[in-house]
């Protein structure tokens, strides 16, 4: 990306799979109102990062990433972010399943309902799973009296968060892929002696495969991200709840200079994470 | 040729005008309140005729008694507008250092007042109008039999206390170091609203927060006065800012906020007197 | 991995339970109804044929459980299967397009069904290797879908069908998806993997070549509803609907015999001289090639199955032209491309055409 400069970086943006890596001759006719308000778009949308790179305090830059809190918070963010993939995934990519693949009536409500916490506040959504599995919650107070397990103030009440708002990405994410799938293929596994689940796990499942991968990178990076939901639902204690997004938002108040200096460490983790991870599924495919 | 160019001037145009139509829909996005300012020239009475609006920046917990005497302001002085904009002091402080057009600055502790004194943006010496102590809340009944501070370091007992960084958590964290205590809270939390309300909604069994907090809240808190608070009462300093649009109306409802009248409503609401 | 929702075994065929299938196929949908009615001993090849959107794909996927029977029933060997679902069920399908997994090698998709069915993953690679080796396809076996030939995929869908030891092999257009060149092999070799296949097989086709190569008997489906079912032989010479003539390339009339007269239609009455002995209703056939054509009325020809006709449009045919007539009678009529000049034959044209009564067939309606 670097050694051929502009181009390329424009070329890989596009994103999609990236089979014809050469293609000169699409490259040469990008129209021009197509181009500039890309490169708009581009600059909008980095310029911000960039000025966090220019105006982060380099010289004091080691000493503030030298406390412990800071590596405590970002193992935590990157246990819990990844905690909560795997959740949205274990119940997220059968619901999008059934959404894609069975038909009952409110279908469509039900797909309207799944992606609400996108649009929902997070600090809403917070308060809402409070009063849903908090300690005096509608579902919360029985967790409580029958299995002692309240998730307030726990690392399992960040994961609940962070799954609450990244899950709907995911769904969104496989159900599309899903829905581009050839359901033919899953009959092909029944007249074989697969049943629907078998079908579903050994064929359908390896063939949406990248839509499942996409959706679970989406999820992650959200879940990485989320702030709002995670301090109202699952409060703020070093080492156990704060992830670093809260410790970023918190040094803001008091010391500036950390918080751009945390924020640099977890936008490195994070095109570190993403670039790896992309690079790699789309040698694999 | 001739063709050529043509086309590639039409084609700037089109682009030329479409970043236009991007810039306007930025523009027309941000409302612009810049014509408020309808000076009326007349200043016939002795007392200079006050107008225009005056914008108010001030710490969440003076909420509901300044907007009391906004509405005082505006009724002795008709034809002023006062607006607020409640928030953490420290946000506030740094809109105020970013250039925001306040013209009043009411901070909930002298170290947030301090960003804005540092940076010389307050016009003159700020000056303390009210004080807030701290008070534990405890869930309605008290069920706990939560008498005082120590008795919050009992063992499960969920408390949580305002992160260090904001004014009720080093006022807190002071007291506890002061008595000499160690509590482990469940939760920093990142103001004091939200510690309040983890108590209302009962997820948490206390919350160090302060007597205002306690009282706003009403009966769905229960308040516990605890001695050592008086070792960490916060100052609450008021200032009009430099470079304040609307200086006069701004010194004027500074005076209402330090007059007995004004002391009797923040009194009222919990606050101590200077 | 080990399959904890293997299917269970197949139904047990009833104890003296007559063999093959035996089933009546209704399934009715929107507008559509579908009724047909089958019946096949093990060892034959059955051939669905007919025109699209005529329920020959409906009817292969209700054999399979893909569609559920609104009515009917569906006896396989003797055990019933109409509620049976599809992965419990002893069928076999190649689809169409083979349907193959393409994240699986072509040995992983034909072990897919033993695995299902609850062998261990070496035993059922065993199997599967065993199946490709019998189609040619040994080398193949690791091999992606994608990477294989249209010809190669069309016999590992084959094999994988195979796999799991069917008691009813179905072949939806086992050769559609194939160009002409590969389609000739594919054929021949399809031919002989159903000729040792013991239990029943199905196939659906449109292409009257296949039906008549791979099957013993054709079932002919119009609408939903079965027309004619017979031997190939025996379809190929007496048609009974003009989409069969059509198809075998016969000109077809429907009429009423009085010895060695059939009168045609209920138009301008037209009589045909027919060499058969008939009274009633009957079909007459003849092939295009036993049509000539003549620019002026033949003074030499007996006025008996001579029509004045027009042409409505010409195409090359092979090495023939096919001459599309109307007129008296709608005709198809082929003459070489010399003769076809020497008429001047163009759509428009007035031509007389006659047939020889030994090259005509009739047969009871």
């Amino acid at each position: 990306m670097t050694a051929t400069g502009k181009p390329a970086a424009a070329a890989s943006l596009r994103g999609g799979p990236r089979r014809g890596r050469v293609r000169s001759g699409t490259r040469r006719g990008v129209p021009l109102p197509l181009l500039l308000p890309a490169l708009l778009g581009l600059a909008f949308l980095l310029l911000p990062l960039l000025a966090l790179v220019v105006r982060a305090p380099w010289s004091t830059l080691p000493d503030q990433l030298t406390s412990t809190e800071v590596w405590q918070a970002l193992r935590l963010s990157l246990l819990c972010a990844t905690c909560a993939t795997l959740v949205s995934l274990v119940l997220g990519v059968p619901l999008a399943w059934v959404l894609a693949r069975t038909d009952f009536p409110g279908r469509g409500l039900v797909r309207a309902l799944v992606t609400l916490p996108l649009v929902l506040p997070p600090v809403v959504g917070g308060v809402a799973l409070l009063l849903a599995l908090g300690r005096n919650g509608v579902v919360g107070q029985w967790l409580d009296d029958w299995f002692g397990v309240t998730l307030p103030f726990t690392t399992a009440g960040v994961v609940v968060a962070e799954a609450f708002v990244a899950m709907p990405f995911l769904v969104i994410s496989v159900e599309g892929t899903l829905r581009a799938a050839d359901p033919r293929y899953e009959e092909a596994a029944t007249t074989l002696g697969a049943s629907r689940f078998t079908a579903f796990r050994r064929v359908t499942l390896p063939l949406i495969a990248p839509g499942v991968a996409a959706g679970a990178v989406l999820a992650w990076a959200r879940a990485l991200g989320e702030f709002g939901a995670t301090i109202t639902f699952a409060g703020n204690f070093p080492g156990r709840t704060q992830t670093m997004p809260l410790s970023v938002y918190l040094a803001m108040q008091s010391n500036p200079e950390a918080a751009i200096a945390l924020s640099l460490v977890l936008l490195a983790v994070s095109i570190a994470v993403l670039a790896g991870l992309r690079d790699r599924w789309m040698t694999a495919s | 040729m001739t063709t050529r160019s043509a086309r590639r001037t039409r084609r700037t145009l089109q682009v030329a005008g479409a970043g236009a139509a991007a810039l306007l829909a930025l523009s027309a996005c941000s409302s612009s309140d810049s014509d408020k300012d309808t000076s009326s020239g007349t200043s016939a009475s002795a007392s200079p005729k006050l107008s225009g609006t005056v914008t108010v920046f001030a710490a969440a917990s003076l909420q509901g008694s300044f907007e009391t005497l906004g509405k005082q302001f505006e009724k002795e002085h008709p034809g002023t507008k006062v607006t607020f904009s409640f928030g953490g002091s420290d946000t506030l402080a740094a809109n105020i250092t970013g250039g925001a057009p306040a013209d009043v600055f009411a901070a909930a502790s002298p170290k947030t007042m301090a960003i804005v004194t540092d940076k010389g943006d307050a016009a003159g010496t700020p000056e303390t109008f009210v004080r807030n102590q701290l008070e534990i809340a405890t869930l309605p009944g008290n069920p706990d039999k939560v008498t005082s501070l120590k008795d919050l370091t009992g063992p499960g007992l969920k408390v949580v206390l305002c992160d260090k960084t904001v004014p009720c958590g080093a006022a807190a964290q002071k007291t506890l170091e002061a008595s000499k205590l160690k509590l482990t809270p469940v939760s920093y939390e990142q103001d004091v609203k939200a510690a309040l309300n983890k108590v209302v909604l009962k997820e948490a069994d206390a919350a160090v927060v302060y007597k205002t907090d306690v009282k706003a809240a009403g009966d769905k808190v229960e308040g516990v006065e605890f001695p050592e608070s008086s070792s960490a009462i916060n100052d609450y300093p008021i200032t009009l800012v430099k470079n304040a649009p609307n200086p006069a109306a701004a010194k004027a409802f500074i005076a209402l906020v330090r007059s007995a009248d004004g002391q009797k409503v923040l009194t009222s609401a919990g606050f101590l007197k200077p | 991995m080990t399959d904890t929702d293997r299917t269970t075994p197949g139904p047990v065929p009833g104890p003296g339970g007559d063999g093959g299938l035996d089933a009546r196929l209704v399934v009715e949908r929107d507008a559509f109804r579908l009724d047909v009615t089958l019946t096949a001993a093990p060892g034959e090849v059955l051939a669905l044929l007919g025109p699209n959107g005529a329920g020959k794909t409906t009817a292969l996927r209700a054999l399979a459980g893909l569609v559920a029977l609104s009515d009917g029933h569906l006896r396989l060997d003797g055990a019933e299967l109409d509620r049976t679902p599809p992965e419990s069920r002893p069928v076999g399908v190649v689809f169409q397009d083979y349907l193959l997994f393409p994240h699986l090698t072509a040995l992983d998709n034909v072990a897919f069904g033993p695995r299902c069915q609850g062998a261990s993953k070496s035993a059922a690679r065993e199997r599967a290797a065993g199946w490709l080796e019998r189609m040619g396809l040994a080398e193949h076996a690791n091999a992606k879908p994608r990477r294989l030939s249209g010809g190669q995929a069309q016999r590992v869908a084959l094999a994988r069908a195979l796999a799991t030891r069917p008691r009813l092999l179905l072949l939806d257009e086992p050769l559609a998806a194939l160009d002409a060149r590969t389609r000739l092999d594919v054929r021949a070799q399809l031919r002989r993997h159903l000729a040792e296949f013991e239990a029943v097989a199905v196939l659906v086709t449109h292409d009257p070549l296949d039906a008549m190569v791979l099957a013993d008997r054709l079932v002919v489906i119009e609408d939903g509803a079965v027309v004619q079912e017979g031997a190939p032989s025996d379809i190929a010479r007496r048609p009974r609907t003009d989409y069969i003539a059509q198809l075998v390339g016969l000109n077809l009339f429907r009429g009423h015999a009085d010895g060695h007269t059939v009168r045609l239609g209920d138009g301008p009455t037209v009589d045909v001289t027919v060499t058969e002995l008939l009274a009633g209703d009957v079909f007459v056939a003849f092939p295009p090639s036993a049509v000539t054509l003549y620019r002026e009325r033949p003074a030499g020809v007996s006025a008996r199955n001579l029509w004045r006709c027009e042409v409505a449009g010409l195409e090359t045919h092979g090495d023939l032209i096919r001459a599309d007539l109307t007129g008296e009678l709608p005709l198809a009529a082929d003459l070489t491309t010399v003769s076809a000049a020497e008429l001047d034959l163009r759509p428009g044209a007035t031509v007389w055409a006659s047939v020889k009564a030994s090259q005509t067939h009739a047969y009871p309606a």
